[in-house]
């Protein structure tokens, strides 16, 4: 053979592992011997270094409450004015490092919510609070901060909007699929599969995941075809690449289906679906009228959680820095009724303490 | 040197071109012109043709050729018809069969799936003539037939996958669609939805032939290489007469593990292992959705798979509302 030829094929033959991690990996077995029972995961940094510390040491908790000391305090009205100033003072550095206080205040009234930020993040608070109160049947104690979703940007960088139908002409149509994106793994699988499960409010018979008979033979009960199981298959693969983890940190794969014979994350994971279903139902969605154009997508809803808006890759975000014991304004407290709608309050500027910066 | 001690297309001939025996009586014309190819005569034969077409090989042609239009100018469709991304989404792009609302009806729109149902006739179409052609030109040489009959077997997974199944269930929506990532989803989907294929017993018989397949092309291509010195290659001579090249393969399998499969029946075993290959995946795919739904549970139901200790993990939809 020409030796061109030859040395075209072998300088070809690495782009035959592109596709492939090449990163170090380490396998746990997490299960019954012999049965395949591992957890694989790629190595990556710690990610506790990356955790912002606190702005300055915890403050007292006792003191004047913010709720009376300021004008127009109504989620963490509860809280010391000390701990009140340095909630702010992290979530500044959280959500707005570059744009600081102005970026919710209008800096000569800080009491007034003519800036929107400032409504959506009361409703980011009182959100924060009811994760942390109520789903920690999927946060456990560790819990969640603003940091564990915005990372210093003031909208997370994982998010998704709906997908908006694109009517095909007589060719083309991709049914759905076929696209590469984040949300579907990159697999050709549904591109939906996120919209579909994750959105909310939707009946319970759209939003169900589970696609194998609960019978050996064929019944009434179970008629979905093989296409109508793909969007399940997608919506488990992006679970898998948020959290990067395989199937088997959950599920044995002697049977998907059997709980019997699955690991216990797969119980957390399970109350996670129904946790982003209540964050983007009850917490972003409403908000959509509140939002300037460029803070929606194609379809005019709010941009969207999923698994990887905190998971970033890892099971347990951060690595499961408990990073809200620094913080208990976030944990304690009434949640309170959403305001979001309600007509702006613009107090008169009236002197008052101002909320400190580190 | 190695090279020296092998006749195997080590000496590409040239000369007048190997027309073969006379045509059958009714048989088309063929296609006379040949020529001699000597990077193929690396790999093969180093003379190309004489082809026989017939009208079965250009209807053949021409039915597969539109299947690949339909296919390819749907992809490209769906990526705006822009080349470049054609090229790089290849792998993702796919023509997809109807959906479930469908049913299994012959007439679907165009965009739909309509495209999907004409071009797996195309492909059906050519492939069946081109079948056709091999029986005819088998019995036209005076051959058996068993090439045929090999490609029938393949032939059978192909329409029970896109089909006979679906025909079946009543639904387009169960066949796989054309496309390179797309039809690879819809295995592990299939798998996923009817609780895990490992458990069905046809297809481990598939897989099984599948293995046993590979493992006899090794043993039997390593042999006859092994034996090429002696001229071990004219196997077919040395069926009716052995000559020193058969004896000392066969007796290296009688030394190594006491029997020997002959020149003859080594054949017959790996024509009946890839055949079965697809006749029994083929049964294991038709029985799927029709007859079991859940491998997993049949195979718990039949003890046909092991249960494992229970984990405790329990099902929280049983559990009552969630995280309130």
């Amino acid at each position: 053979m020409k030796p061109v030829i030859l040395i075209a094929m072998a300088a070809a033959l690495p782009l035959t592992l592109g596709a492939c991690e090449l990163d170090r990996k380490t396998s746990t077995q997490n299960g019954y011997r012999g049965t395949g029972m591992n957890t694989v995961i790629v190595k990556s940094g710690e990610a506790a270094e990356d955790v912002p510390a606190p702005p300055y040491e915890m403050p007292d908790t006792e003191g004047p409450r913010a709720g009376d000391a300021y004008e127009n305090v109504t989620v963490l009205s509860d809280v010391s004015v000390d701990q009140f100033n340095y909630t702010m003072a992290a979530l500044t550095e959280w959500v707005s490092p570059e744009e600081g206080c102005n970026y919710c205040h209008n800096p000569a009234n800080m009491a007034s919510d003519e800036v929107y930020t400032k409504i959506v993040a009361r409703r980011m608070l009182q959100m924060t609070r009811a994760i942390n109160q109520n789903w920690d049947n999927h946060v456990q104690q560790t819990g969640v901060t603003c940091w564990t979703c915005h990372r210093g940007k003031n909208v997370p960088d994982e998010h998704w909007t709906l997908p908006v139908d694109q009517t095909p002409g007589i060719v083309g149509n991709r049914n759905g699929q076929n696209r590469p994106v984040s949300n579907s793994a990159y697999s050709s699988l549904p591109t939906a599969a996120v919209a579909r499960y994750l959105l909310g409010g939707v009946p319970p018979d759209a939003q169900e995941i589970r696609v194998v008979s609960k019978t050996a033979h064929p019944s009434a009960a179970n008629t979905l075809s093989v296409m109508e199981s793909e969007p399940s298959y997608a919506i488990m693969m992006h679970v898998s690449q948020a959290l990067g983890v395989n199937c088997t940190y959950c599920h044995n794969s002697q049977s998907f289906q059997s709980w019997a014979a699955s690991n216990p994350p797969r119980e957390t994971a399970w109350y996670g679906v129904r946790m982003v279903r209540d964050i983007n139902l009850d917490y972003i969605t409403p908000l959509a009228p509140i939002f300037p154009k460029n803070r929606l997508g194609e379809a005019g809803d709010p941009f969207k959680v999923n698994c990887t808006t905190c998971h970033r890759a890892q099971n347990k975000p951060l690595g499961g820095f408990p990073m809200l014991q620094s913080y208990p304004a976030l944990r304690n407290g009434p949640i309170g009724e959403d305001m979001s709608l309600a007509p702006l309050v613009t107090p008169s500027a009236v002197p008052e303490v101002p909320v400190e910066e580190e | 040197m190695a090279r020296y001690q092998n006749i195997f297309t080590q000496v590409p001939l040239r000369g007048a071109p190997e027309l073969g025996v006379a045509m059958y009586p009714g048989s088309d014309e063929r296609i006379q012109g040949t020529s001699h190819s000597t990077l193929l005569g690396r790999l093969g034969q180093a003379q190309i043709g004489p082809i026989y077409l017939g009208w079965t090989g250009i209807a053949s042609l021409i039915f597969g050729f539109l299947a690949i239009e339909i296919i390819g100018l749907n992809m490209w469709a769906s990526v705006g018809w822009d080349p470049i991304q054609f090229v790089r989404q290849l792998p993702w792009l796919a023509l997809e069969p109807p959906g479930p609302e469908y049913g299994f009806q012959p007439f679907v729109p165009l965009a739909e799936g309509g495209w999907w149902i004409i071009a797996g006739f195309c492909l059906t179409t050519s492939i069946l003539l081109w079948w056709v052609r091999t029986y005819r030109r088998a019995r036209a040489l005076g051959m058996g037939t068993h090439v045929a009959w090999a490609f029938l077997a393949a032939i059978w997974l192909y329409l029970v996958l896109g089909f006979i199944r679906p025909l079946f269930m009543g639904s387009w929506a169960e066949s796989v669609p054309f496309g390179i990532f797309p039809h690879l989803d819809w295995t592990a989907a299939f798998s996923i939805r009817y609780g895990n294929l490992f458990y069905n017993p046809f297809h481990c018989l598939s897989i099984a032939f599948l293995y046993g397949s590979t493992l006899l092309f090794a043993m039997h291509g390593a042999t006859i290489l092994a034996v090429g010195r002696y001229g071990g290659e004219r196997e077919i001579e040395q069926i009716t007469d052995r000559g020193t090249a058969s004896e000392r393969a066969a007796l290296f399998w009688r030394w190594t593990m006491g029997f020997n499969a002959t020149m003859e029946s080594i054949h017959r075993w790996a024509w009946w292992f890839a055949v079965l290959t697809t006749l029994t995946g083929g049964i294991g795919i038709l029985l799927t959705g029709t007859v079991v739904d859940n491998w997993y549970l049949w195979a718990q139901q039949h003890g046909y798979a092991p249960s494992y200790p229970d984990t405790g993990v329990a099902d929280p939809s049983l559990l009552g509302s969630p995280g309130q």
